[in-house]
């Protein structure tokens, strides 16, 4: 990588505390401050605090905005109530997915309506580009990258509530998942949502870059008591993994389709006219080539990204992302296999650097956090 | 008490300790503490078996964390002649102890040459400061 990488508010933050930091997706980011299974256990059983300040941010607002982005998601989102927030793909007219985003419609101080888009580091420019190339024919939208003058934070834990909750505003408890407003942390300006990538309750909050290092502290602090700490990137993939969210670039990607993936429930085919859609109705109607399963495995060696999957002799697939799951204390794993290996209890092997290793089929997602 | 400043260096992360034993010369293996320490969260080693033949460079077993697997290396040439077998199941004794209990394995040398190679105490300092932080 020659460019130099993007930092976050956060960054002097995070050197200070000795974490160790990796360039992903062009940012300088900390992939953990101690052990990732600490920071795992800490999200699981207390709450963890995360800088996704990496994340893009794109605002639009206008009287096209809804119709715009109608368009360019797999979501219904001119029907999108305020204070809502969606799942959805961006795709390509083959219905191949370019990135998987969070729609937000808010309304901000003022009462104006407005939406947001979160989208994956790794694919803020092509995503950039891709709104761009699309607005020249839309009218009415006035379209912004914030990524640079905000930052996000996700707090996430059974106690994130409990912790946010002195500092916030808005009462986060009555919000329902998957819903946002804009309110003030601290006293700054932000926006809060329930939403999140690790498998627990709690919430993201993104506030103007100047502040987010006040903000940080401010809710580390209040969550010293219930043993709150920062958790990296490593912890952040072992969260979502058991979680089985898809990551972009392993599960998603440009040569796969919403359905292949598991993500009908993000695709809004009824009445809802965007790009990739035609190609999507008659997909849907197919078998897809190959289906997204999770694989635990009996021994202690980790299947990694491209592992080949096997059914015998045959070769039925690949590894996407795999990892040791620190709460099942075992390795797991997700891939791409051929529909008739993909049911529920089968047995297959994954091939690790050449010695193939016994694994079954497990009904996704491997964690589900305990009803409260 | 096995000291650090004693032992000799890999640049791939391993230490080695020669002693004179019954006219044999007698290597023991490990990974050092900053090797341990970049690692993290280890959750699986794999050591080889008594009796391979291992040559220096060459792999000899592997060391996995949750992030990523790393082979490990013979900084000798020479025959395994015992392998620290309880260590997998207690990968606690790399962090605790790397220099002690976390040996991996020891092998009779057939060949010294490879011994110059390594790196004092000192100079694999030079190295983790330059690689870390």
């Amino acid at each position: 990588m020659t460019r130099t990488s993007w930092q976050t508010p956060l960054y002097d933050w995070h050197v200070a505390q000795h974490a160790r930091m990796v360039d992903f997706a062009g940012w300088s980011m900390p992939v953990q401050y101690s052990s990732i299974v600490e920071e795992h256990h800490c999200t699981r059983r207390a709450v963890g605090l995360f800088d996704i300040s990496h994340m893009g941010r794109l605002h639009f607002e206008g009287p096209g905005a809804a119709g715009f982005l109608d368009r360019l998601v797999t979501r219904n989102v001119a029907r999108l109530r305020p204070g809502k927030i969606r799942y959805g793909l961006v795709t390509n007219e083959q219905g191949g997915i370019l990135d998987d985003v969070l729609v937000y419609h808010l309304t901000d101080a003022r009462g104006q309506s407005f939406y947001q888009m979160v989208v994956n580091a790794g694919n803020r420019e092509k995503i950039v580009r891709w709104i761009s190339s699309h607005l020249d024919s839309a009218a009415g939208v006035a379209f912004a990258d914030q990524t640079l003058d905000s930052a996000m934070i996700a707090v996430q834990g059974p106690q994130a509530l409990a912790v946010t909750r002195a500092l916030v505003a808005a009462d986060l408890q009555r919000l329902s998942y998957y819903s946002g407003t804009v309110t003030t942390i601290c006293g700054y300006p932000c926006v809060a949502s329930r939403t999140g990538y690790t498998g627990e309750d709690g919430c993201e909050l993104i506030v103007d870059r100047a502040v987010a290092c006040r903000v940080w502290e401010a809710i580390l602090a209040q969550g010293r008591s219930c043993g709150a700490r920062p958790v990296g990137l490593g912890a952040r993939d072992t969260l979502r993994l058991e979680a089985a969210m898809p990551l972009y670039g392993h599960e998603l990607r440009e040569d796969l389709d919403p359905f292949q993936a598991g993500l009908a429930f993000a695709v809004d085919l009824e009445g809802h006219d965007f790009i990739g859609g035609d190609t999507l109705r008659a997909l849907r109607q197919a078998e897809p080539a190959r289906t997204r399963i999770g694989l635990e495995l009996e021994g202690k060696r980790v299947p990694r990204e491209h592992c080949p999957v096997r059914d015998g002799d045959v070769l039925v697939g690949e590894v996407t992302s795999g990892t040791y799951s620190p709460t099942l204390e075992r390795p797991i794993a997700m891939a791409y296999v051929r529909p008739h290996a993909s049911y529920v209890g089968r047995p297959l092997h994954v091939d690790i650097r050449g010695r193939l290793e016994a694994a079954t089929v497990v009904k996704l997602p491997f964690y589900v956090r305990p009803a409260t | 008490m096995v000291k650090p400043e004693d032992l000799l260096y890999s640049d791939t992360h391993e230490w080695v300790r020669v002693e004179q034993t019954g006219g044999q010369k007698i290597a023991t293996i490990g990974i050092t503490a900053f090797a341990v320490e970049q690692l993290t969260d280890l959750v699986y080693m794999e050591l080889p078996e008594v009796g391979r033949l291992v040559t220096a460079g060459g792999e000899i077993g592997e060391v996995e964390s949750v992030k990523a697997v790393s082979p490990l290396y013979s900084p000798v040439d020479g025959e395994v002649v015992d392998v620290n077998a309880e260590l997998p199941d207690r990968l606690e004794s790399l962090s605790r102890d790397p220099y002690g209990d976390g040996w991996l394995v020891r092998v009779r040398l057939t060949e010294e040459a490879a011994l110059g190679k390594l790196m004092s105490f000192a100079a694999y300092q030079q190295q983790c400061a330059e690689e870390g932080h």
